[in-house]
């Protein structure tokens, strides 16, 4: 065909990611440059710079967990050091620094950097539960900090800023959310495309091996600590460029940005998403972020169902969703993918309606309990009804039951065909 | 003459109350086959992690080509040219077969820490990996997961990642542990092609691989050497024979 298939050494070789890896990249920001025509209100671009900021954060902490093996509980600190420095040179802006906006999350950036820099000088020395221990610790002393230090956090109110005042970039002044958007959305791109290179470099790999086997490593010439150090320090300049874009999208920064809680759901976001994988956190920050938006408008629940989300996943698919995306890798390369596709549709209808009844069960309980001043009528999937006697209950729990027995029944038939989608040979 | 590539001076390692490294004296010089025999708990795998900076000696000095390492991190210890292998198999096994000899190479090829070259368009490390790969018969396996290997292989890749360096030292521990004997004789011979023009420290417990490779026979027990010599001395020696050889070499 061409010149690159007769020397496939060196295909792909001169460019900076050859042409099939630059596919996906390429339809990810045209894709995202053509959101904005669909989705026109100002709430759901909100949602989507959440998105955008969520993906950040979750792949500049994938660089610790699913690159690097570091279990940390205490990421928040260097997206909200990042957003906090940030919002600062924000307000020296308003005060006549010279800064055009979208140059703002390289100087949150820093910070996070700075930071990571500081902190994993004595953190990154060992793996395991001991990075984990003092990622905690240093956690939990900065957010103590943020409501004592209140000159620079601002207390409990937080600190405020506003994005307009610095000078204008081609005429934009980011007065609407759409300019935001597409300012959120370059960096997303950029962000992501440079920490997927990261992963690509010399150092990547060996974070890699230290991930796998620090020991080995050690004995090919490679401090495992230093190792850990350098990737600590770009997960923390990605983590800061994220806590940028919070304080451009939000106009304010609390305590909230940097507290366990927020660590605890970055964790969360990427293993829900699969670590194993540099698209599992993208995954991972989709579907929090509409569960937390779009769920969490309908029902005060949202985090339970986040949680068993997450308590499911842990149990029955640790790579995540990303991870069982991957799984169908190999049907569909023996081209057997038809095989699935019925017990799947077979399974679907019971599934949906166990997970929605089991929701059911749910919700009418906590109507029962919390309903305003004895109200009992309630609206659930469009239908209105009494929650205050046992009928609504027994009614949702019956419908579960039936439907996870249903479900039950089409998994060996599920089995048989996976099992048979895997073998390249057909077997009788 | 040149100073041994390794040389152990009254090296001591005790482990609370337990004297397991007794005062050993041990040169090794440049290009020689030595290996390191004595029966089980005698200290060998000590001994090999004395050398490598896994453990610091109680007292007592490691040089290599002269120059004293006592003490420092296995990564110091590893630029200076020595490598290792491991009893029990040490390997990258989420990582494919290729990244793990790769991973091996990259320290030495200069690459270091470095975030700014692209690793897949780095055609030296690409074409020593492949060639690395091919000699320890491992090409077909590149792109499967290094953990999913049959245990042979594993000992083979282990090597792989132990030579990739190019390293002047080499140590193996027990290469041949737990492989039948036409997977022992394939492993002896890639031993002997990779160490070429190395100086090869080398513990194991088959005989036959100890006689067939080594240029000298050290023999350890309860943490001393007992006997350091040429392969024929040690194995006429009384000494040895009542120690430990006895019944395996009078067969």
């Amino acid at each position: 065909m061409t010149i690159a298939s007769k020397t496939p050494l060196t295909a792909g070789s001169t460019r900076l990611i050859s042409l099939s890896n630059a596919m996906p990249w390429a339809f990810a920001a045209l894709f995202l440059l053509c959101l904005p025509f669909v989705f026109q209100s100002n709430s759901a671009l909100t949602i989507m710079n959440q998105m955008a900021i969520t993906i950040v954060f979750a792949l500049s902490y994938n660089m610790l967990l699913g690159q690097g093996g570091m279990l940390s509980f205490g990421h928040a600190v260097y997206m909200g050091l990042g957003g906090f420095f940030a919002m600062h040179v924000m307000n020296m802006v308003e005060d006549g620094l010279w800064l055009p906006l979208p140059f703002l999350p390289i100087v949150g950036g820093l910070f996070g950097m700075v930071f990571a820099f500081l902190i994993g000088s004595f953190s990154t020395r060992r793996a395991g539960t001991v990075f984990a221990m003092i990622s905690l610790g240093v956690g939990e002393l900065i957010a103590a900090c943020s409501v004592i230090i209140v000159v620079f956090f601002g207390g409990e109110e937080g600190i405020s800023g506003d994005r307009t005042m610095g000078p204008p970039v081609f005429g934009y002044e980011f007065l609407t959310q759409q300019e935001v958007y597409y300012l959120t959305v370059v960096w997303l791109l950029l962000a992501a495309l440079l920490m997927y290179l990261f992963s690509r470099t010399p150092i990547g790999r060996i974070a890699n091996a230290v991930r796998d086997n620090e020991e080995r490593a050690e004995f090919l010439g490679y401090s495992q600590r230093n190792v850990r150090w350098i990737s600590f320090c770009a997960s923390g300049f990605f983590a800061g460029v994220a806590g940028s874009l919070f304080a451009i999208n939000f106009e304010i920064l609390t305590e909230e940005n940097l507290n366990l809680a927020t660590s605890g759901s970055i964790l969360l976001i990427t293993f829900i998403g699969g670590a194993g994988f540099f698209v599992g956190p993208i995954i991972g920050a989709i579907v929090f972020t509409l569960l937390q938006t779009v769920l969490g408008l309908h029902t005060e629940l949202w985090a339970l169902y986040l949680g068993i989300l997450f308590v499911s996943c842990v149990m029955f698919f640790p790579s995540g969703f990303a991870g069982l995306i991957a799984m169908h890798r190999r049907p569909l390369a023996l081209g057997k993918m038809k095989l699935l596709i019925k017990p799947y549709l077979k399974v679907a209808i019971p599934a949906i309606t166990s997970v929605l009844s089991l929701a059911a069960v749910l919700e009418i309980l906590f109507h029962k309990r919390h309903g305003y001043g004895g109200d009992h009528e309630m609206h659930l999937y469009g239908i209105a009804f009494d929650s205050g006697g046992y009928q609504a209950v027994a009614f949702a729990t019956i419908i579960a039951a039936i439907s996870l027995i249903l479900v039950s029944r089409v998994l060996p038939e599920i089995r048989e065909a996976w099992d048979n989608a895997n073998h390249a040979e057909d077997r009788a | 003459m040149s100073a041994p590539a390794i040389e152990l001076k009254n090296l001591e390692k005790s482990f609370g109350l337990a004297r397991i490294i007794q005062g050993v004296n041990l040169q090794i010089a440049k290009g020689e086959r030595h290996a390191v025999i004595g029966p089980n708990g005698a200290g060998k795998s000590t001994l090999f992690n004395l050398i490598t900076g896994r453990f610091a000696p109680t007292s007592g000095g490691v040089f290599l080509h002269g120059e004293d390492v006592t003490g420092l991190k296995p990564f110091e210890i590893n630029r200076r040219g020595l490598s290792r292998s491991f009893q029990i198999t040490n390997i990258f096994p989420n990582m494919t077969v290729f990244e793990n000899i790769r991973c091996g190479l990259l320290w030495t090829m200069g690459y270091r820490y470095s975030f700014w070259h692209m690793i897949g368009r780095q055609q030296d490390v690409t074409e020593k990996a492949e060639e690395i790969l091919a000699q320890i018969n491992l090409s077909s396996r590149r792109n499967e997961l290094a953990g999913t290997l049959a245990y042979a292989e594993q000992r083979a890749l282990e090597i792989g990642i132990t030579i990739a360096g190019g390293a002047d030292i080499i140590l193996l521990d027990e290469p041949c542990a737990g492989m039948s004997h036409s997977e022992t004789d394939l492993i002896v011979d890639l031993i002997r092609k990779v160490t070429e023009d190395k100086t090869l420290l080398i513990v194991e417990h088959d005989m036959g691989v100890i006689f067939d490779l080594a240029d000298q026979i050290s023999v350890l027990v309860y943490g001393e050497v007992i006997e350091s010599d040429t392969p024929d001395v040690v194995r006429a020696s009384a000494k040895v024979k009542e120690a430990y050889l006895g019944a395996s070499l009078e067969a």
